[in-house]
C-alpha cells in the first residue's frame, strides 16, 4: 500500500505559527475541561467524601480494569448553560473496559446539584444509552441522583427524548441482551428509582443508597407518614424485603467490586468479524497535527497531511485519486483495524459526491468501518452546478451514508457547514461516535454568509421601497448575525449542547479513533440495504 | 550398558541422572511420593511409579517399594542420587538380593565409611593422614575430657554416626567440655539413634577441600582433582569451586594420592569423594591436610569437577556399574579452566535462612553466553509453575559456570545469579549474589568461617532502591506499556482530558507504603514526584529516571508483584481493599418466617443474649423443619410468636434490640 509523504517541515515558520494558534485554542478547551471535571466544587466534594462516598471519577477508576482507558463522552455538556450550575451536565459518561469487556458507564455526580437531571443531563444520559445500544455495550449506572431538576421539569419530563426515554431504552436494551447493571450509591428518587428497578442486576450500598418513588418529604406531604430515608428505601429494605435490589454492598468499593463480578458473569460477548492486522505507528508523529493544520479555517490544506498522521504506517490506498479530487477516499488501518476514510479536501462537487457514494458502497459491501474527516464548507453552488444535478448527486452521498450498516466514526477537523455536514455523516446520520477538534466550527453556513444573505434580502426590500442603505448601515446590520454565528459555531457551544460526543486534543485523534472503532466492533456488522439512489 | 534404570531420588539430581541416561539411550524410571506426583523428575522420566505418601520415610526411604517399582518396570539398575538411600548399605544389599544392580559402591565400602570413627582408623592404617583425635569406644565424660586435653584445645566433638553438622560441637574452653559433650550425645541419640561421640582437633582457619575419586570393578582408581567447598554456612556448602584457589601442584598430587589410597583401602567402585580438612592459615602444605570422611556417592557439587575435566560423571557411574572399565587413566586427566557452583535454595537469608515454600509462577534462567557454549549450566529441580513444598530439601537449582580463570568464573557466576528470576517464593539468590562479590571470596581467601563472620552484611536488607517499587506500582495499576494490539489494552490509562493521579498502597515485607502515579504519556510517568520513562528490554523494562537507565523485570501474579532488579528480588503485595470488608448479609433486626408454617420449637425468650447462628426457633412447613438462626450477636427484644402458632409467610417472629452503632 502506498505510503503518504508529508510536504510540511516541522521546523518551518508556518508549522510553528499553526502550533501556537492551536495551543491557544487547546488552552481554552483544557480550562473548560478542568472546570467540568471539578464537578460541584470543593465544598460539595468535601461533603461528599465526608459521607464516606468515593468521588464520581474515583468510582469509575475503581470500576474499570486496572489501566483501562476511559473514552469519556459529553464532558463539556451544559458548558456555559444554566448559569454554569451543571458542570459536565452533572453526569459522567463514557466507554471503559471492565473484566475485559467494553462497557458504557454512566455515573451521576451528586456534587452537582445533588445529581439532579437538567435537560442536558437527560440528553447526555440518552446519548450514552444510544452509544451503548448501537455498539452493544453493557450499561453500568452508578446512581446517585435526586431525579429531575424541578425548576426545569418542562424540559426534562414530558417529551419523547426526556426522562421516560431512559427507562424505555433500558427495557429495549435488556430485550436485546445488552446487560443493564445499576449500582445505587446514593439517592435514587422518583423516576430515578426506575433505573435500578429496570436493571437486570442491581447493587445497593448499605446505609447510603436509597430507592423510592417518593422521598420522605413527599410521603409526609401526601400521607402524613413520617419515615426515614433508610427505612423507606435503604439497602436493607430493598435486598431483604422488596427485592428491588439484588446485592447489598458494605461501601462504595465493595459495591464496585460486586459490579465487576456482575460483568464477569454476563456470558460471552458478540462481536464483528473483521480481519485485524498487527498495529503499526504512523510514519509521521500524530503530535505534528497541530503544526500541519492551518489555524485559519479559510486556509486550504491537503487533508492527506492529517491522514498520514492517523493511520498505520501512514499507508493509504487512495481510491479514484484523480476523480472528484475535493473528496479524498481510501483504505487504511488504524491500530490494526481496517477503515475506509472519507475526508474533505475542498468544496463538494457532483463528482466528489458520486465518488463518496461509490466508496461507501464498497466499504458496505466489504464491511469495513467508515471514518469521516469533516472540513466542509458545503456543496458547490451556482447555476451550472444546480443544472448539473448537484442536489441529486449530493443526495446519493447522503443516502449512502444514511443507510450503510457499517460503523461510522466522524471527526470534525475543520468546518462543518451546510449540507456538507449531512453528506459527511453529521450528528443526524448516527455516527457511532462524533468527535471535534478545538479549531472546528459548525453551522448551517458561515456567519459572514448568513449575514450576507440577510443583508441581501433587506437591501432588496429597501431598494424596492426606493430607500438607500449605506455600507456602514449594512455592516451594523450584519454584525449581530456574525456575532451570533461566531458564538454558536464554536465547539464549546456545540459540545455543551451535545451536538457531538466531545472535543478532543487533535494529537490524541488516532487513539480516540482506535478506541471508538474497537468499541464499535462489539456489534456484528449487518448486511447493508441502501435506499433508492436518485439517478 | 543397561536398557533401563530406576532413579531412587527426586529433584534436580533425579533430573540430572535422567539427562545422561536419555543421552545414552537408557530408559528411565522415576519414583515419586504423593507430594511429587506432578514434579519435574516425574514429567521427565519415561515411566514413573508411585512409592508412597509425602513423608520421605514412607516413600523415598522405602526400600521395598523402590525395589518393587524396579521389578515392576523391568529396570535393571538403580541410581540412588544423593541423600535418601544413597549411603545405606541395606539398600545396596536389598537391591543385589533382588538381582538388580546398584549404581554405586559395594555395601561393604559404604559400611566401611559410614561410621566416622572406624573409617578414620581404617584410613590411618592405610596411611592417609587423619586429624589428631580420639575415636575409641570410651564414652565417659572424664576419659573423653582427658583425651581432649591430650589432643589440645580447641577441639571438636562429633556424633560418631553424624553428618550434616548435626551432633557437632566446638569447644574452645575446657570448662565447657562436659556440657558440649552431653549436648552432642543427645543430638546424636535424637538424630541418628547413637549417642557415641568422637573428639578431634579443631583447625582454626580450616578449608574444606575434597577429592573426587572414581573406581571400577577392574581395580582401577583415579582421582579427578579437588573441589574447594569452604564457603559453608553451618556446615552446609553454599558455593563450591574446582580447582581450589592457591593449590600448589605438590599438595594437589599428595591429596589426590591420599584419596586414591583411601578408596583403594576399601575396594571402592563408582563415584566417591574424600573430604579433607585443610589448614588454611597459611599456604597449603603437603602435611597440612587430614582425612575427614568419605562420601560414597555422587555429590551435589559434582558438576564443577565435570566442568574442569570434561567428563560426565553419571555416564562414568553407569559404565562402571555395568562392568565396564574406566575409560580414562590418571595420565589422561588434566584441569581445564575454572568452575563454580552456587546452590539456589528456597530460603529467606534475611530471616535466619528460614526455609520458604511457594508456587514458582515465574522462573527464568540466564542464557548461556554465545561465544562459550556450556559455560553456564543450570541443574534445576523445577519448572515454572512447580511448587516448593516443606516436604523435602528446598533446593531449587544449581547454577554452574565454567571459565578460563577463577576471576572470569566468579564474574560470570555473579552475573548469572543476577539474571535468575524466581517469583513465588523467597530464595537465597540475593545472598549468593553478594557472596560471590565478597572481597574475600574474590581474592580466593576462603575458609569455612567466612560466611559466619560477615553474615550481617551478606544478609542485611538490600538497599531500598526506588525503581523496583515504582515498577511494582505501575504494574499494580495496569500502566506498564502493553504491546497488545487491542487499543483498549494498548492505550493504558487513556483519558480524553485530565490525567488523574492514582494513589495505591503496596506492602513490602509487611510494611505498607502509599504510591502516587500520574501517567504523562504512553511510557512516561510521574511516580512519587519522580519522572521516569520505560522502554521495553529483552526481559522486562529499562527504567530511565534522573539520568540513569537500569534494566528490571516485573512479574505480576494475582496481587503478588515480584520485581527483579540488579540481582535483587523484591516482593510486593497489592492489598485487596475488599479483603477487610466483612460481607455479612444477616444483620437485620428481625427474624421473619420464610414461608407459612407451624412454630414447632421455640428456644429463645425476650432478654436472651444470642450469638450469631444460634438456633432460635423451628418452623415446620411442607413436612420440613426450617431452623431459623440468629443473624448476628445481640439481645432478643421481643418474641412475637408462640410455640404451636401457625405463622404466615413474611410474618415477623422475633425482633432483636437495635445495635447501638
Amino acid at each position: 500500500m502506498a505510503v503518504l509523504t508529508s510536504n510540511i517541515s516541522p521546523t518551518s515558520e508556518a508549522f510553528k505559527a499553526n502550533e501556537a494558534a492551536h495551543h491557544d485554542a487547546l488552552n481554552t478547551i483544557r480550562n473548560a475541561a478542568d472546570r467540568a471535571m471539578a464537578g460541584g466544587g470543593d465544598a460539595a466534594r468535601t461533603r461528599h467524601k465526608d459521607r464516606g462516598k468515593l468521588l464520581p471519577r474515583d468510582r469509575i477508576a475503581a470500576l474499570l480494569d486496572p489501566g483501562a482507558p476511559f473514552l469519556e463522552i459529553g464532558l463539556f455538556g451544559a458548558h456555559g448553560m444554566y448559569d454554569n450550575a451543571s458542570p459536565s451536565a452533572g453526569i459522567i459518561a463514557g466507554v471503559g473496559r471492565v473484566q475485559g469487556r467494553d462497557v458504557m458507564i454512566l455515573c451521576n455526580d451528586a456534587t452537582v446539584k445533588g445529581g439532579t437531571y437538567f435537560p442536558m443531563t437527560v440528553k447526555k444520559h440518552l446519548r450514552a444509552q444510544d452509544i451503548a445500544e448501537q455498539n452493544n455495550l453493557p450499561c453500568i449506572y452508578l446512581v446517585d441522583s435526586g431525579g429531575a431538576n424541578l425548576p426545569n421539569q418542562d424540559e426534562v419530563f414530558p417529551d419523547r427524548d426526556h426522562f421516560g426515554r431512559i427507562f424505555f431504552n433500558q427495557a429495549r436494551m435488556s430485550a436485546k441482551g445488552i446487560a443493564q447493571i445499576a449500582v445505587v450509591m446514593g439517592s435514587c428518587t422518583a423516576g430515578g428509582a426506575y433505573v435500578p428497578a429496570m436493571s437486570d442486576v442491581t447493587i445497593i450500598v448499605k446505609e447510603q443508597g436509597t430507592i423510592f418513588l417518593a422521598g420522605p418529604p413527599l410521603v409526609q406531604a401526601a400521607t402524613g407518614e413520617i419515615v426515614t430515608a433508610e427505612d423507606l428505601g435503604g439497602g436493607d429494605v430493598h435486598t431483604r424485603l422488596s427485592g428491588v435490589a439484588d446485592y447489598l454492598a458494605e461501601d462504595d468499593a465493595h459495591a464496585l467490586a460486586l459490579a465487576r463480578d456482575a460483568v464477569r458473569n454476563l456470558g460471552a460477548a458478540r462481536s464483528a468479524h473483521i480481519d485485524l492486522q498487527p498495529p503499526e505507528d504512523p510514519a509521521y508523529d500524530p503530535a505534528e497535527i497541530l503544526g500541519v493544520v492551518p489555524a485559519d479555517l479559510k486556509t486550504p490544506y491537503d487533508i492527506r497531511e492529517v491522514i498520514a498522521r492517523l493511520v498505520d504506517g501512514s499507508r493509504f490506498d487512495e481510491f479514484k485519486a484523480l476523480y472528484g479530487t475535493t473528496l479524498v477516499c481510501g483504505f487504511a488501518h488504524v491500530m490494526g483495524m481496517p477503515v475506509g476514510i472519507i475526508a474533505n479536501n475542498g468544496v463538494l462537487f457532483s463528482e466528489s459526491a458520486l465518488k463518496g457514494a461509490h466508496f461507501v458502497q464498497l466499504c458496505s459491501q466489504r464491511k469495513i468501518p467508515l471514518v469521516f474527516l469533516q472540513n466542509i464548507t458545503g456543496f458547490m453552488v451556482g447555476q451550472q452546478y444546480e443544472a448539473g444535478g448537484i442536489a441529486k448527486d449530493g443526495a446519493k452521498l447522503v443516502t449512502a451514508v444514511a443507510t450503510t450498516s457499517v460503523p461510522k466514526i466522524t471527526m470534525l477537523v475543520g468546518g462543518s457547514f451546510g449540507a456538507g455536514n449531512y453528506g459527511m455523516c453529521g450528528r443526524a446520520y448516527d455516527p457511532r461516535f462524533l468527535w471535534t477538534w478545538p479549531n472546528s466550527r459548525i453551522g448551517v453556513m458561515g456567519g459572514e454568509q448568513a449575514a450576507g444573505v440577510l443583508a441581501t434580502v433587506k437591501r432588496t426590500a429597501l431598494e424596492r421601497q426606493g430607500k438607500s442603505w449605506s455600507a456602514k448601515e449594512e455592516a451594523t446590520f450584519k454584525q449581530p448575525t456574525i456575532d451570533m454565528f461566531t458564538e454558536q459555531s464554536h465547539p464549546l457551544y456545540a459540545s455543551a449542547r451535545l451536538w457531538d460526543d466531545g472535543i478532543i486534543d487533535p494529537r490524541t485523534s488516532r487513539d480516540v479513533l482506535a478506541l471508538s472503532l474497537r468499541a464499535s466492533l462489539n456489534t456484528p456488522i449487518e448486511d447493508t440495504r441502501f435506499g433508492v439512489f436518485r439517478m | 550398558m543397561f536398557d533401563k534404570i530406576l532413579i531412587a531420588n527426586r529433584g534436580e539430581i533425579a533430573c540430572r541422572v535422567m539427562a545422561t541416561a536419555q543421552r545414552l539411550g537408557v530408559a528411565t524410571v522415576a519414583v515419586y511420593s504423593d507430594a511429587d506426583a506432578h514434579a519435574k523428575h516425574v514429567r521427565m522420566a519415561d515411566e514413573a511409579v508411585r512409592i508412597g505418601p509425602a513423608d520421605a520415610a514412607n516413600s523415598y526411604l522405602n526400600i521395598a517399594a523402590i525395589i518393587a517399582a524396579a521389578q515392576a518396570t523391568g529396570a535393571q539398575a538403580i541410581h540412588p542420587g544423593y541423600g535418601f538411600l544413597s549411603e545405606n548399605p541395606d539398600f545396596v544389599t536389598a537391591i543385589e538380593s533382588a538381582g538388580l544392580t546398584f549404581i554405586g559402591p559395594s555395601a561393604s565400602a559404604i559400611k566401611a565409611m559410614g561410621l566416622k570413627d572406624t573409617a578414620k582408623s581404617r584410613m590411618e592404617q592405610a596411611g592417609v593422614p587423619v586429624v589428631p583425635g580420639y575415636h575409641g569406644p570410651a564414652q565417659d565424660p572424664d576419659t573423653l575430657a582427658a583425651e581432649a586435653e591430650t589432643i589440645g584445645y580447641p577441639v571438636l566433638i562429633k556424633a560418631r554416626a553424624g553428618g550434616g553438622g548435626k551432633g557437632m560441637r566446638l569447644v574452645e574452653d575446657p570448662a565447657h567440655f562436659s556440657d558440649a559433650l552431653a549436648a552432642a550425645q543427645r543430638e546424636g541419640q535424637a538424630s541418628f539413634g547413637d549417642p557415641a561421640c568422637l573428639i578431634e582437633k579443631y583447625i582454626t582457619q580450616p578449608r574444606h577441600i575434597e577429592i573426587q575419586v572414581f573406581g571400577d570393578r577392574h581395580g582401577n582408581i583415579v582421582h579427578l582433582f579437588e573441589r574447594d567447598c569452604s564457603l559453608q554456612r553451618r556446615h552446609q556448602k553454599v558455593i563450591e569451586e574446582a580447582p581450589a584457589p592457591d593449590m600448589p601442584q605438590a599438595v594437589r598430587d599428595a591429596m589426590g594420592q591420599a584419596a586414591v589410597n583411601a578408596a583403594k583401602a576399601i575396594g571402592y567402585t563408582g563415584a566417591g569423594t574424600v573430604e579433607f580438612i585443610v589448614d588454611g592459615s597459611g599456604p597449603l602444605r603437603t602435611d597440612g591436610f587430614w582425612f575427614m570422611e568419605m562420601n560414597t556417592r555422587l555429590q551435589v557439587e559434582h558438576p564443577v569437577s565435570e566442568a574442569i575435566t570434561g567428563l560426565d560423571f553419571v555416564e562414568l557411574q553407569l559404565r562402571v556399574a555395568a562392568g565396564e572399565a574406566l575409560p580414562v587413566t590418571q595420565q589422561d586427566l588434566s584441569i581445564n579452566g575454572w568452575a563454580m557452583e552456587a546452590r539456589i535454595y528456597a530460603e529467606d537469608a534475611a530471616n535466619s535462612f528460614l526455609p520458604a515454600t511457594g508456587t514458582l509462577h515465574h522462573l527464568s534462567w540466564p542464557r548461556a553466553v554465545a561465544f562459550e557454549q556450556g559455560s553456564l549450566r543450570i541443574d534445576s529441580a523445577v519448572d515454572q509453575g512447580d511448587a516448593v513444598t516443606s516436604h523435602y530439601d528446598p533446593m531449587i537449582a544449581k547454577v554452574i559456570v565454567h571459565a578460563k580463570t577463577r576471576a572470569a568464573a566468579a564474574a560470570r557466576l555473579a552475573s548469572a545469579l543476577d539474571a535468575c528470576e524466581i517469583a513465588g517464593c523467597v530464595t537465597n539468590t540475593p545472598f549468593l549474589s553478594r557472596l560471590v562479590r565478597h572481597a574475600g571470596f574474590r581474592d580466593g581467601a576462603v575458609d569455612t568461617g567466612l560466611i559466619a563472620r560477615d553474615l550481617q552484611s551478606l544478609t542485611s536488607d538490600m538497599q531500598r532502591s526506588e525503581a523496583p517499587s515504582t515498577l511494582a506500582a505501575l504494574a499494580a495499576l495496569g500502566l506498564l506499556p502493553s504491546a497488545d494490539s487491542d487499543p483498549w489494552a494498548h492505550l493504558q490509562g487513556f483519558r480524553t482530558w485530565g490525567q488523574p493521579t492514582h494513589a495505591l498502597t503496596l506492602e513490602e515485607a509487611g510494611e505498607a507504603r502509599q504510591h502516587h502515579v500520574t501517567l504523562l504519556g504512553h511510557d512516561t510517568f510521574t511516580v512519587n514526584g519522580n519522572d521516569l520513562r520505560l522502554q521495553p528490554a529483552k526481559a522486562g523494562w529499562i527504567v530511565e529516571t534522573q539520568g540513569t537507565a537500569t534494566q528490571a523485570n516485573v512479574i505480576t501474579h494475582g496481587r503478588e508483584i515480584t520485581v527483579f532488579y540488579r540481582g535483587t528480588t523484591r516482593r510486593f503485595h497489592h492489598p485487596d481493599p475488599l479483603a477487610l470488608t466483612d460481607v455479612s448479609h444477616g444483620d437485620a433486626d428481625v427474624i421473619v418466617a420464610p414461608m407459612p408454617g407451624l412454630v414447632s420449637t421455640l428456644t429463645c425468650a425476650a432478654g436472651d443474649h444470642i450469638t450469631k447462628d444460634a438456633p432460635l426457633l423451628i418452623v415446620e412447613a411442607m413436612k420440613m423443619e426450617h431452623s431459623l438462626r440468629a443473624p448476628r450477636d445481640g439481645i432478643v427484644a421481643e418474641v412475637l410468636c408462640a410455640q404451636g402458632d401457625q405463622v404466615a409467610d413474611g410474618q415477623t417472629l422475633i425482633r432483636l434490640e437495635a445495635r447501638d452503632d
